[in-house]
């Protein structure tokens, strides 16, 4: 065949490239909604918020040389409740560490919440003007980052974690990242 | 009953057109607040993402209106308040994607295929085969000259 005819296989050429690339906004589970992080190898934001329930005040500096989750949640938040189990699950097997920021809550209603849900945090810090959620970059909650020992966020999860992302996820990256 | 539903409808479309800032969020300066609107609409809201945050009613659009009113007013140039924003969430949040490489593609191709399309176009007619020319025959002469005699 010469290049005069092969030319006429362009277009089809072009529009097998074309469909491959659209088909993966057909892959199941692809939600185009989900954006990533601009955050992602970055130094974790500072911040210092009350805590709950008269706690001591949460502070970036509480994450020092250990790999910890910062989720944020809400008590009228109702994908909160759907991962609440799986919260629970990993903070009572202690497979990570997990701090809790109450995003734009009241805190009786947050402690009522966490009363009939479950507590899976180790500590809590009361988020009422939004403004560390901002400085995170959350646009709803429940979010869910991972920051390294060296204080920088390594991943970020938006929407509600399920065991598929514990297992796809959350694990993988505490390998890689070296929990001890 | 058909004025109510005019009006009603009238009504609904002003709803619709306003801005969703609320006075209370709105800077005395009238140059700030100007300047603060021109950002907002630049500015993608997260929630609802075909929307810009000053057109969206939602918490964080709220939320993200008083800060860039906030950096504003503390003496931010409108490219120091857009990269507060960018940082935290992404180019994403611009509603005109910057040019950057990752851009290129959404920029670049429909200029490349309009070359690609008038390469074709070019090539296509230069190498069409001209068809040569045939005599008339007796039917076509006759009718040749009885139109040329018409003309005259």
């Amino acid at each position: 065949m010469s290049w005069r005819r092969a030319i006429y296989l362009l277009p089809l050429v072009a529009f097998a490239a074309l469909a491959i690339y659209l088909s993966h906004g057909l892959t199941p589970g692809y939600n185009p909604e989900l954006l990533p992080s601009a955050l992602i190898d970055k130094p974790a934001p500072t911040f210092d918020l009350a805590g709950l329930k008269g706690e001591a005040p949460l502070t970036n500096h509480a994450f020092t040389d250990e790999i910890v989750f910062v989720n944020f949640f809400a008590s009228w938040c109702a994908p909160c409740r759907q991962e609440s189990p799986v919260l629970m699950d990993l903070s009572r097997r202690n497979v990570i560490v997990l701090y809790g920021i109450d995003y734009k809550d009241k805190p009786a209603d947050a402690e009522k919440f966490l009363q009939q849900y479950g507590d899976p945090y180790r500590r809590i810090g009361v988020d009422d003007s939004g403004r560390t959620a901002i400085n995170f970059g959350v646009y709803g909650v429940p979010e869910t980052y991972a920051i390294d020992r060296t204080g920088h966020i390594r991943w970020r999860h938006v929407g509600p974690l399920t065991d598929e992302v514990v297992k796809n996820e959350i694990l993988p990256l505490l390998q890689r990242l070296g929990a001890s | 009953m058909i004025r109510a539903f005019i009006a009603a409808a009238i009504l609904l479309g002003a709803t619709q057109m306003a801005l969703a800032v609320e006075p209370s969020e709105m800077l005395k300066n009238p140059a700030l607040e100007a300047r603060a609107e021109a950002i907002g609409k630049q500015l993608r809201c997260m929630v609802c993402q075909n929307e810009s945050i000053e057109d969206s009613g939602a918490d964080l659009a709220h939320d993200l209106r008083v800060l860039i009113r906030e950096r504003l007013a503390a003496g931010d140039s409108d490219a120091q308040t857009i990269k507060y924003v960018t940082d935290r969430y992404g180019a994403f949040v611009l509603l005109k994607p910057p040019i950057e490489p990752a851009t290129y593609l959404l920029w670049f191709s429909p200029f490349a295929i309009l070359i690609l399309g008038a390469a074709g176009a070019w090539f296509y007619v230069r190498r069409r085969p001209i068809p040569p020319d045939e005599p008339l025959d007796l039917d076509q002469r006759r009718q040749l000259e009885r139109l040329l005699l018409d003309d005259q």
